[in-house]
């Protein structure tokens, strides 16, 4: 009879090692004076930007991205025991849920006073924007002239039947845009305009999508965020699309905000402080070129490559208000049938 | 005796003979009876430790969130069970028939390059359904290569066609998820013994009835295993379905938390997740009845039909079909947008990702197979009904769309640091997510029904009898999982190995959550590049996790499933075989239901 003889080759070992070095990769310490902790759901350029502090300041600056609701959700589960100093996100939804559920501490930069205009940041303080995102409306130039369009609401006539493309209802762009349209008119008075969206409209996952689609003649108008077509039209100078400011004779065009605040449990409050000011007077440029946005600071200049889009008036909404309608929003989205 | 033994995965106890009933009931009452509670215990301990994560989300359930459920009835609610419905049922059965047949073709079969390409059609297990998605997209929408090239051919205008339909995402998901299927079964078809298969032959049924009547009946629980982790590899993806409009439940959850800020009804939601899994692997278990699988005799492999003429080149084409479209087209699109970037991000910061994607995908195998094993011999060896039924609760991690369980967990682990806390003991942040614990828990929690799958498809072949043979013999439960189970189980250890590193090399909503400051892996980069629609900067990291979930691919193929090297060895009959030399040949049998 045979006996199966149990092989033993070495997997201990290899398990021991594994877990020493899961305890070491966990290792970090919390309160230091020359460091900041950030909880980041913006992306971009945020490595230069925080080098350039750091050679600056003296002041290194850790990171973790993350999704904004995650992120959120991580620093409220963690309470006291919290290791981030600052919360960046993308969305004003998630600044004013934030601000809401008690996850801010109150700047109290006075340096901040005319550096960020008061639309842009909280009216308690608790947290401030710190690049604008344009919500415009890209076309296709053989297709469409300039003085067909004017704004968002008129994209819903049945003119553009077939002829738009929009981002999916699940993104946070549509749902902010959708959020300033009810500030404007009312869950009602929206209404109409998402239906005609709906009825006139091809749905894509994601911006760059929509842009590409433009390009190749597929769709003749669509609605993205003005950077990513500054980000093509970098790569590609005669990138065949054109921006249209919209909305510009009545409460401007839609600004998505990306922001932040210091959270109310930060270990180091100081330097965050500090990290904060800075990214909205003397680092605008850092944080704020690399993807083509628009600085919040009215004393900065956008990148050179926007000037070829020309000004353009934001709607003066605060961005507080706007993440307040932002659950009527995706009500709205789903009662009408927008995929 | 052995032929009334009952099935390993029912309740009730066998009806033996009065032999064995005897040699059981003395032997329980020779040992004390504390060491098959042990394995009840662990069981429990591991059932325990997966609802826990579960529960805190679940918990939201007594107090449902009536308002969102009504605007969800009213608007999208019935189109999302739909469309979960449809994906799911289109996945699984396109997985089966490609897996199965895949495993049928190269398992049975002898063509030109059978040997290469049997192990290569494994490789796009590495390829993550999220990058193939993007991908495909990439490729086949109106602007991309495809259709300008059929334009410029033809001189046609605009679109030709949208890709974002519910047909090219099953598609994709098919192409994903089939090396499952396929690997599952193709363990099953090389450990069969050729005598159910040749008797057949002999008495006169073709190869192709053959093969649907003795070989697809005796690898039903390895394609049910792998169809199962399918379905739940499906329902629970929320990034993939995206790129092609298709709003699952799992999307509803995404929107419902995200946009609506409402976790609780977010997790109600997800529930429902669960209740369709649990629809799925109980509906399998049903239909399968009492039927058994265990199989006697170390396995040869079925002797391969030569194919001839054309045939031999039309299995090769075949074959090589589906590798370029499921891995070489996607590598080579991923390898071009990485050469279109301006920087790589090479580096330093590179081998750390690689280094810290590798160390969380090999101890999170290590570990899933070790509570794998136990949960498996668990349930072989305990009597009762219940420790199977917690067998099954330990299963439903993989059910739960991965941000669910990432939240989860982290109140789950924020709630024991407060109790902690209440008693004393200041655990701080390291509890929660100072480490990587709280990822590498939340991982085995999810990727644990993959390997008690895999290593409970490889113990059905495992004859029940012989377990209580071997108990009968007086040897003691944990020898039996050791000395028994384990060595005959080599190929399913295996396997799941495998899925569970590839899988967790893949993984992205827990360690986005979960992980601690500073931590950075593939996956991350990827999702960082992609969210953005930057796949110039998303080819380098994915590439890097299909290279590297190719490693534990490869390994596995030249140490066990080559020809020759198989688990069982001709000339080293498992102990199955040495207590029943009598009975040469396996069995399927299927009984009537008492």
């Amino acid at each position: 009879m045979t006996s199966i003889r149990p092989r033993r080759r070495g997997p201990r070992r290899l398990v021991a090692a594994m877990a020493a070095l899961l305890v070491l990769a966990g290792c970090s310490s919390a309160a230091d004076d020359d460091v900041v902790r950030v909880f980041s759901a913006r992306h971009y350029s945020l490595e230069p930007a925080f080098e350039a502090f750091a050679a600056e300041t003296g002041v290194d600056v850790e990171f973790l991205y993350g999704g904004d609701t995650e992120l959120r959700e991580r620093i409220a589960a963690e309470g006291e025991d919290t290791i981030a100093d600052v919360y960046l996100t993308v969305d004003a939804g998630n600044l004013w849920l934030a601000a809401q559920d008690g996850l801010f501490q109150p700047l109290e930069a006075p340096e901040l006073d005319g550096a960020v205009p008061d639309n842009l940041r909280h009216p308690d303080d608790l947290w401030i924007g710190l690049s604008r995102r344009v919500r415009a409306i890209a076309y296709d130039p053989e297709a469409v002239d300039a003085s067909e369009l004017s704004t968002y609401e008129a994209l819903a006539d049945p003119a553009w039947e077939g002829r738009l493309c929009l981002r999916r209802s699940v993104d946070t762009y549509t749902q902010s845009l959708v959020a300033s349209l009810i500030a404007a008119h009312g869950v009602e008075g929206a209404r109409p305009v998402l239906e005609g969206w709906v009825a006139n409209a091809e749905i894509y996952n994601n911006d760059v999508e929509i842009l590409d689609n433009i390009a190749q003649g597929d769709c003749d108008v669509g609605i993205v965020n003005h950077y990513y077509l500054a980000r093509l039209l970098d790569e590609d100078p005669d990138f065949p699309v054109e921006l249209f400011w919209p909305n510009q004779d009545d409460r401007g065009a839609h600004v998505n905000l990306s922001g932040g605040g210091i959270t109310a449990q930060a270990p180091n409050p100081d330097t965050a402080r500090q990290l904060l000011t800075w990214l909205a007077t003397d680092g605008q440029s850092a944080f704020v070129d690399d993807n083509f946005e628009y600085p919040v600071n009215p004393d900065v200049e956008p990148v050179e490559l926007l000037q070829q889009f020309g000004d353009f008036v934001g709607d003066s909404i605060n961005a507080d208000d706007l993440g307040s309608h932002n659950r009527e929003a995706v009500a709205l989205l789903a009662e009408v049938g927008y995929e | 005796m052995s032929a009334n033994a009952g099935p390993v995965t029912r309740p009730s106890p066998p009806a033996g003979g009065p032999g064995v009933r005897r040699g059981i009931l003395g032997w329980a009452r020779r040992r004390r009876s504390g060491v098959r509670g042990a394995w009840l215990a662990a069981a429990a301990v591991v059932a325990a430790l997966v609802v826990a994560p579960l529960a805190g989300v679940l918990a939201s359930l007594l107090d449902p969130s009536t308002e969102v459920w009504r605007l969800l009835w009213e608007t999208r609610l019935v189109e999302m069970v739909a469309s979960t419905f449809v994906l799911m049922l289109g996945v699984v059965l396109g997985t089966v028939l490609l897996g199965g047949g895949l495993a049928w073709l190269t398992g049975v079969h002898d063509f030109p390059g059978r040997r290469v390409l049997s192990w290569l059609l494994v490789l796009p297990l590495a390829m993550p359904a999220y990058v193939l998605g993007f991908v495909a997209i990439g490729l086949l929408d109106a602007p991309g290569p495809l259709q300008s090239a059929v334009r410029t051919l033809t001189g046609a205008q605009g679109a030709l066609f949208n890709p974002r339909s519910m047909v090219t995402a099953v598609v994709v998901f098919v192409l994903a998820l089939y090396p499952y299927v396929y690997l599952l079964a193709r363990a099953a078809i090389l450990d069969q013994s050729p005598t159910p298969y040749l008797a057949a032959r002999t008495l006169g049924l073709g190869p192709t009835a053959a093969a649907r009547r003795v070989l697809l009946p005796l690898a039903r629980p390895a394609l049910a295993a792998g169809a199962a982790i399918v379905a739940m590899e499906t329902l629970t993806d929320f990034a993939t379905v995206q790129y092609f409009n298709v709003t699952t439940i799992s999307v509803g959850v995404e929107q419902v938390w995200h946009g609506m800020y409402d976790r609780g009804a977010a997790a109600e939601l997800a529930s429902t997740v669960l209740v369709l899994a649990a629809l799925v692997i109980g509906g399998e278990r049903l239909l399968r009845g009492r039927a058994r699988y265990d199989q006697r005799g170390g396995g040869h492999g079925i002797p391969p039909i030569r194919l001839r003429g054309r045939a031999r080149w039309l299995a090769t084409a075949a074959c090589l079909a589906v590798l370029a479209v499921a891995f070489v087209v996607p590598v080579v699109q991923l390898g071009l947008w990485s050469l279109d970037a301006e920087s790589l991000g090479l580096g330093r910061q590179f081998v750390g990702h690689m280094a810290n994607s590798a160390l969380l995908a090999g101890v999170t195998a290590a570990l899933c197979v070790v509570v794998g094993l136990v949960v498996v011999n668990a349930t072989r060896l305990s009597r009762d009904w219940f420790t199977p039924r917690l067998a099954a609760v330990a299963n439903l991690g993989y059910a739960m769309p991965g941000p669910v369980l990432a939240i989860g967990t982290l109140l789950l682990l924020v709630g024991v640091d407060a109790a902690l806390g209440a008693v004393g003991i200041e655990a701080g942040s390291a509890l929660v997510t100072g480490s990587v614990g709280a990822v590498v828990f939340a991982y085995v929690v999810r990727f644990l029904a993959l390997s008690s799958n895999s290593l409970d498809a490889s113990l059905e072949r495992v004859s029940p009898t012989t377990t209580m043979s071997a108990l009968t013999l007086g040897a003691r439960p944990l020898r039996v999982a050791r000395r028994i189970h384990v060595p005959q189980l080599r190929s399913g250890i295996g396997i799941a190995l495998v899925l569970v590193a590839v899988d967790a090399l893949k993984e992205l909503p827990i360690v986005l959550l979960l992980r601690p400051f500073g931590f950075e892996t593939l996956s991350l980069w990827v999702y960082r590049s992609a969210a953005e629609a930057r796949w110039e900067l998303a080819g380098l990291p994915a590439l890097a996790i299909v290279a590297m979930a190719c490693i534990p691919v490869v390994t596995l193929f030249r140490l066990q499933l080559q020809p020759g090297t198989r688990v069982a060895e001709p000339q080293a009959p498992a102990p199955a075989s040495s207590s029943h030399r009598r009975a040469g040949a396996r069995r399927a049998t299927r009984r009537p239901r008492p």
